[in-house]
């Protein structure tokens, strides 16, 4: 640990202020007011609230509509981010080997990073545009379905899933290439020699030794999945057809401010708190103990 | 293994091209007529109406005034939360005093919790300062995280003490030594957290879809949302189209100009 070095009575505080009172203000404030918000209701004109303890999270539980938005948030995180990384390692194992360009590779693997989540949708949109999109046009050479995410629900799941991923991919190519060009060629070699396939070596030196890299990009992806998606379902499927798209976040707020039950919104936003900071935790510590950094 | 690099360079090439695709097939969407949108089997090649398509779409939702609040919105994210960091993590490195524990477990519980799960709440909060439709309700809630913080707090501790004691020694107050020495020092983490940031402020959604309700006030990536044509409408998807590139292209463009800083910051803001 550092020794202080400079000594003086009010500078340092003076330094930590705007941090502080931005931190107490937007977030223990509204932190701790959705917690206390969490156990009222708001009175059938808006203009006061009422009380109700426990109902809002009983309401929740009983809800399977909740539940299924829950299965819906899981579920699209997990093939976002397992999916993603899973075509990602393998096309980067397949293409790792000492070549030139790499550094312009890169710079073309990782520009869809900045696009927004809600204009990537827009163009993926279009892409599967039922009457003029090229995607269900080339498809209806191959079958008669109707590839309609307007009507079919997993359609528009699909949709929204290979939207993230295509914003996403270009970055996990790029950093599982930079962490298998990391690894030293000896090591694969000697396995080799040892008589071990390639599925082998893969699994038993290539996987393991890129854990950090693996751990590192899971919780971006996940991060990402569960919350920057926000703009994705907004702007391209508003949560149908039906609820087939309502992700947790996309849930609380259309519940909060579409439906102005604020009461029921903020139970919403307690229990993503708790998540988050299960998820924080499980992740502090594997990162202390699996992980081989 | 000149068979193994030519495997490796067409895997890259075909990802590429695959990744580019969609957006060769937004931009040419844009450049063509209403009949040419909706004439099937589509057409994959430019056409001439790019400049009436984009000309269209900047008239429709006052496209300059979206690109100037998401510029605003964008700059003003990232160079705040860098100089609120800055300094407060310069206080917790370089002094003693009563109540930094106190202070760094209140800016790192912040990182557990991003902006969506508390919503409703933090719309209050800013509806009460009389913040709504204002750049400052549309920025500063977005600058209450720690990510910055930690960074210039991991890098300070790599810079040894004897630095500080030396500026000491020649005379240097606290702030003299922060503006001559650590901030020259902190350029490239500076740059670093400056991409990723400006990234997020352009394309952060849900806080501005909330917290603004004039269209003067709304930024880029929401102030799209009324081109896209729904059931109902004019397929006009060449608008849309031409609009999307218009909103992609600042925040694409900051990746690739400053690629070196973005992988730095994507690391480390990450950590």
């Amino acid at each position: 640990m550092r020794r202080a070095v400079f000594r003086n009575p009010w500078l340092p505080y003076a330094l930590v202020a705007p941090q502080i009172v931005i931190t107490i203000v937007f977030f223990f404030w509204p932190a701790f007011d959705s917690l206390r918000l969490s156990l009222y209701r708001a009175s059938p004109f808006g203009d006061r609230l009422i009380f109700i303890g426990g109902s809002n999270f009983a309401r929740l539980f009983g809800d399977p509509a909740y539940f299924r938005s829950a299965a819906t948030s899981l579920g699209f995180s997990l093939v976002v981010t397992v999916g993603g990384l899973a075509v990602a390692l393998l096309l980067a194992s397949l293409a790792n080997a000492k070549i030139r360009g790499l550094a312009l590779y890169r710079t073309l693997l990782l520009w869809p990073y900045g696009i927004a989540p809600a204009v990537a949708g827009v163009i993926w949109l279009f892409v599967f545009h039922p009457s003029f999109g090229v995607l269900p046009y080339l498809l209806s050479f191959v079958t008669t379905y109707q590839f309609n995410w307007f009507l079919k629900g997993w359609v528009a799941l699909a949709l929204i899933v290979i939207a993230a991923i295509w914003k996403q991919f270009g970055y996990n190519l790029a950093f599982y290439l930079a962490g298998l060009q990391a690894i030293p060629g000896s090591v694969l070699e000697a396995a080799s020699v040892d008589g071990a396939g390639p599925v082998r070596r893969f699994f038993a030196i290539t996987f393991p030794l890129l854990s950090p890299v693996t751990f590192f990009l899971f919780t971006l992806n996940m991060t990402f999945a569960f919350f920057e998606t926000f703009g994705l379902i907004h702007a391209v499927t508003q949560g149908g057809p039906g609820d087939a798209t309502s992700i947790l976040v996309y849930r609380a707020w259309k519940d909060g401010f579409d439906g102005l039950q604020l009461g029921y919104s903020a139970a919403q936003s307690v229990i993503l708190m708790l998540l988050v900071i299960a998820l924080t935790a499980v992740q502090f510590r594997y990162a202390e103990k699996k992980v081989t950094y | 293994m000149s068979r193994n690099s030519a495997l490796a360079h067409g895997i890259l090439v075909a990802s590429i091209v695959l990744l580019a695709f969609p957006l060769y097939y937004a931009f040419v969407i844009s450049t063509q007529s209403l009949d040419e949108v909706t004439s099937l089997p589509p057409k994959l090649a430019p056409s001439t109406h790019l400049v009436r398509n984009y000309a269209d779409a900047w008239a429709r939702v006052g496209m300059g005034r979206l690109l100037l609040n998401s510029t605003i919105v964008a700059l003003a994210v990232a160079l705040g939360k860098i100089v609120i960091s800055l300094l407060s993590a310069f206080a917790i490195v370089y002094f003693d005093f009563r109540g930094k524990q106190l202070v760094f477990w209140m800016i790192f519980i912040t990182l557990m919790l991003p902006v969506p799960v508390r919503i409703v709440s933090t719309y209050q909060v800013v509806s009460v300062l009389g913040w709504v439709d204002t750049y400052w309700g549309l920025t500063v809630p977005l600058m209450a995280s720690a990510t910055g913080t930690f960074l210039f707090r991991q890098y300070y501790r790599t810079i040894p003490d004897s630095l500080a004691e030396a500026a000491q020694l020649d005379g240097a107050g606290p702030l003299r030594f922060l503006w001559s020495i650590l901030l020259p020092l902190s350029t490239a983490n500076i740059a670093a957290l400056f991409v990723i940031l400006f990234v997020y402020g352009w394309n952060e959604y849900l806080w501005p879809l909330m917290v603004t309700n004039s269209q003067e006030m709304r930024t880029a990536v929401i102030g799209i949302d009324s081109l896209i044509p729904r059931t109902s409408q004019l397929p006009e998807w060449n608008v849309a189209m031409a609009a999307a590139m218009m909103v992609l292209l600042p925040p694409v463009a900051v990746i690739v100009v400053m690629q070196r800083w973005f992988v730095k910051g994507l690391i480390e803001t990450e950590k």
